[in-house]
């Protein structure tokens, strides 16, 4: 039985190998090009941990949106709700007194219940992903402006009406931030995930329902329940991204978080093809990061300005875009 | 600063062109034309010719040819053999425009595909003129073009408002805009594909009257494809009967044609494969459906029973609603009256999720969007109905049982496949089809409804499928089998229920029925 022949045949093997490991290939040339450009610069252990912890928060955020376009959806909403999950964990410190083990998971709840908006837009109102999160996006960014008083947020300072604040921002809060942590933190995220959505019944449900929701439907999966799941799991990366980056700042800042928001669906459409999955998953989303990363902290030690970088970033996401898309489309 | 506009100009050169063109054409004669798609030959050497004034019709069953013909005169078919005379010259059509310029316009049955709903009724009708009749102007005259198409609507006699939006219409009035559309276009020759199918009998009374009076008044040949014999006696004027990529007949109508005889030279195609009926014990009431009408207005008060070991045949034309009555059983369509009975306790069915957990299987009819999942492989297919099955208690995948499940499938249905692991969208139609049914092996339902399990299936899987099909049955499954193939209907089932517009019109016990009857009855012969 196995003998027998499909009628139509995968692509060749080299350009499947090319569409399956370009990523890598990518992220271990560009690597290798500044290995040996700057060697003394760059290969050394404490620039490899600089990049670590730069890509962080971008892969844990990117981890967020892995589940929501793995499900089929997408979000530009994403920087705006990790700002708002920035400005409530430093406020509870701060304003509230709250300790750690409290403030955080009321952050990431209050995260999720966010996302609950969104989801009733989208699932019960039917209003495309993109339009729902833009809309989301607008309402963050004034609900996070609001609640901070139009301001940043830190120990000290006192509130937008005048009254003085005593609390204080834990040193376990600052920790989570730095260099181990930070990393180990984004290392467990991404084996954690990548086990949930490859080997759980709950993850094979959210790949059906992104890969065809009618087929999805008519095979009995309840596709708006899985749905609202996945969105729910990504606001808790998402929160998570926020809470980190306020700990890096040691503060709420407006817009905080709002810049990691493309960075992090870049890392993961450039992740898709990683290793064939042809999908968006949470060991492609760490290397698309990572490509991203990398690119970064090298043309900044080649003195390449700050303000050019993302022009080279966009570059990176267009090839990444069109070696996954030009591949689809001649297929059929 | 403002552009100087000109006003559209009654006889400017551009339109004055293609009115000289089209209005010499008083007929059009198709000579030995064949198409062959790989592997089919969807038309062999057929004739076809229309004239000035003249309401033809074009009947057949599915696949007979009637679309693939028309496409062709449409200019939509560029691969054909043969010739085509326009008033006795042979002419090329091997594009939409050349069909345009001789005055031949294609209302196709989905009509959406060629409206802008965004745009008002006028800009509909007028948008030629509002692309190709603007060149050197950059402002729309709203004023002219309303004008225009108020003219052209008054003269077909049809009552739209010009300024609302197409969205915003009823199918029937979108068929409208089409039809003025296409007159405005000084069409000599129309063509509505199956065009009283979405319509209620006042909007067809209303279509009729149009089109006699473009036919009578305006001179228009018409060429009418449907389902309904019936209708085509009360407006068309001569037939041409299709079977199998060849015309069998044309004939005048007149008092003397019956339905029947239409029926007749329809079919006459031999069923080639030979299917042998497995006797199957049939046992107690499954499943019972009483009163389902769904909320499109698409199935309309039916009631049925299938018993366990029963395959049971839904017998209807293309848009007869058995694929809207599948997906109603599903869940999957809403239900606007009746109820569900499985094994006699009454079912709340509101979505596929129920239906599956009652052990109700759909295998749709849209088998590449609806029933598999193209980018997944086989084995992540079959087993997508009951992941459940092959967890562990954390809800983890237990990869090597299910594997183990796919490599069974696979060999029991004969899936032709190199490997479990391959992407379902590089197997042929036939092999994704037995995935499509296999998915509910594994649930292992016992309720299955096929919704034209057979369509793009090759001879050899079609058997498989049969086969596989009456194994069920045998195992005291109760089949629904939804087709409109006839012979198939009549090999593989035991009783048929034909469907007509909605309705279940006629119930036939299988081993008495003949094509002949169901095809009356499929095509409203008792109506």
């Amino acid at each position: 039985m196995s003998k027998a022949v499909a009628t139509a045949k995968p692509k060749g093997k080299s350009s499947a190998f090319i569409e399956k490991w370009a990523s890598l290939i990518a992220l271990v040339a560009v690597f290798a090009f500044f290995a040996l450009r700057m060697p003394k610069l760059f290969l050394t252990s404490s620039n490899i941990v600089t990049i670590l912890r730069a890509i962080s928060i971008t892969t844990i955020i990117g981890i967020g949106l892995t589940i929501t376009l793995a499900v089929g959806g997408f979000d530009l909403s994403s920087g705006s709700m990790a700002t708002m999950s920035g400005a409530m964990i430093i406020s509870f410190f701060v304003w509230y007194k709250m300790s750690l083990w409290l403030a955080i998971p009321l952050a990431l709840v209050l995260t999720m219940g966010l996302m609950m908006i969104t989801m009733l837009l989208i699932v019960k109102f039917k209003i495309p992903d993109l339009l729902a999160t833009l809309a989301m996006m607008f309402m963050l960014d004034g609900v996070s402006l609001t609640y901070s008083g139009g301001g940043a947020i830190s120990e000290g300072m006192p509130r937008f009406n005048g009254d003085p604040t005593f609390g204080k921002i834990p040193q376990l809060f600052k920790n989570m931030g730095q260099a181990p942590t930070i990393i180990i933190i984004m290392i467990v995220i991404v084996i954690v995930v990548h086990i949930f959505l490859t080997y759980t019944k709950y993850g094979r449900y959210i790949y059906a329902v992104g890969g065809n929701k009618e087929a999805a439907r008519l095979s009995g999966i309840p596709i708006y329940r899985y749905r609202v799941y996945a969105g729910i799991l990504a606001a808790i990366f998402i929160g998570l991204g926020g809470i980190l980056v306020a700990s890096r700042n040691m503060s709420a800042q407006i817009q905080g978080a709002a810049g990691y928001a493309m960075p992090a669906i870049s890392a993961v459409f450039i992740g898709r093809s990683v290793a064939g999955a042809g999908k968006p998953n949470a060991f492609g989303t760490f290397v698309g990061a990572s490509l991203v990363g990398i690119l970064e902290n090298g043309l900044i030690m080649m003195s390449v300005p700050y303000y050019s970088l993302n022009a080279v970033k966009g570059v990176v996401l267009a090839l990444a875009l069109a070696s996954t898309y030009y591949s689809s489309t001649s297929e059929n | 600063m403002g552009m100087p506009y000109r006003r559209p100009h009654r006889d400017s050169p551009h339109r004055g062109e293609k009115n000289r063109m089209s209005q010499t054409v008083s007929s059009i004669e198709m000579k030995s034309i064949s198409i062959e798609f790989p592997g089919v030959k969807a038309l062999s050497d057929v004739d076809f010719s229309i004239k000035n004034g003249e309401i033809r019709a074009v009947v057949g069953a599915n696949g007979a040819g009637k679309s693939t013909l028309m496409k062709v005169l449409a200019g939509a078919n560029e691969t054909y053999t043969g010739t085509i005379l326009i008033d006795g010259k042979p002419c090329e059509i091997r594009d939409p425009r050349m069909a345009k310029r001789l005055g031949i316009e294609l209302v196709y049955q989905e009509v959406d595909t060629a409206l802008f709903p965004y745009l008002s009724v006028a800009e509909n009708i007028m948008f030629n003129s509002l692309v190709s009749g603007m060149k050197g102007k950059s402002l729309v005259h709203w004023g002219s073009i309303n004008k225009s198409a108020r003219e052209i609507l008054a003269r077909l006699k049809m009552d739209i408002d010009v300024s609302r939006k197409v969205s915003s219409l009823t199918l029937a009035e979108k068929q409208m805009v089409l039809i003025a559309r296409a007159v405005r276009e000084r069409c000599k020759f129309l063509i509505l594909d199956e065009p009283t199918a979405p319509l209620s009998l006042g909007e067809v009374e209303k279509l009729f009257g149009i089109v006699r009076d473009l036919a009578e008044r305006e001179g228009v040949g018409v060429i009418f494809i449907s389902h309904r014999l019936p209708e085509l006696f009360q407006i068309c004027t001569s037939l041409t009967v299709m079977k199998d990529g060849k015309v069998v007949a044309n004939r005048a109508v007149n008092a003397e044609l019956t339905t029947r005889e239409i029926v007749n030279l329809m079919l006459g195609r031999s069923f080639e494969e030979n299917f042998p009926k497995i006797p199957t014990t049939i046992g107690e009431t499954m499943l019972e459906a009483l009163g389902l009408s769904d909320e499109a207005g698409r199935v309309r008060n039916v009631s049925f029973s299938i018993k366990g070991g029963e395959i049971v045949g839904i017998c209807g034309l293309v848009g007869a609603g058995k694929t809207e009555l599948c997906k109603l059983l599903f869940g999957a369509n809403k239900m606007r009256t009746g109820q569900i009975k499985l094994r006699g306790r009454s079912l709340k069915i509101r979505t596929p999720t129920s239906a599956v957990r009652q052990k109700i299987a759909l295998v749709p009819e849209e088998r590449r969007k609806e029933g598999v999942l193209v980018t997944e492989p086989v084995y992540f297919n079959l087993s997508a109905a009951c992941l459940g099955k092959f967890c562990n208690r954390l809800s983890f995948v237990k990869k090597s049982l299910e594997i183990k499940n796919a490599k069974h499938l696979v060999t029991e249905l004969g899936i032709k496949t190199p490997s479990v692991h391959q992407k379902v969208k590089y197997l042929s139609g036939g092999n994704q089809q037995k995935v499509a049914v296999g998915k509910w092996l594994t649930s292992d339902s016992d309720v299955y409804m096929l919704d034209e399990p057979t369509k793009g299936v090759d001879v050899g899987a079609k058997r498989d499928i049969f086969q596989l099909i009456q194994g069920l049955a045998k195992n005291g499954k109760a089949i629904l089998y939804a087709s409109s193939e006839i012979n198939e209907i009549l090999a593989i089932t035991d009783r048929i229920y034909v469907m007509y517009n909605g309705n279940l019109v006629a119930e036939l016990p299988t081993k008495t029925a003949t094509e002949e009857e169901i095809l009356f009855y499929a095509t409203g012969g008792n109506k």
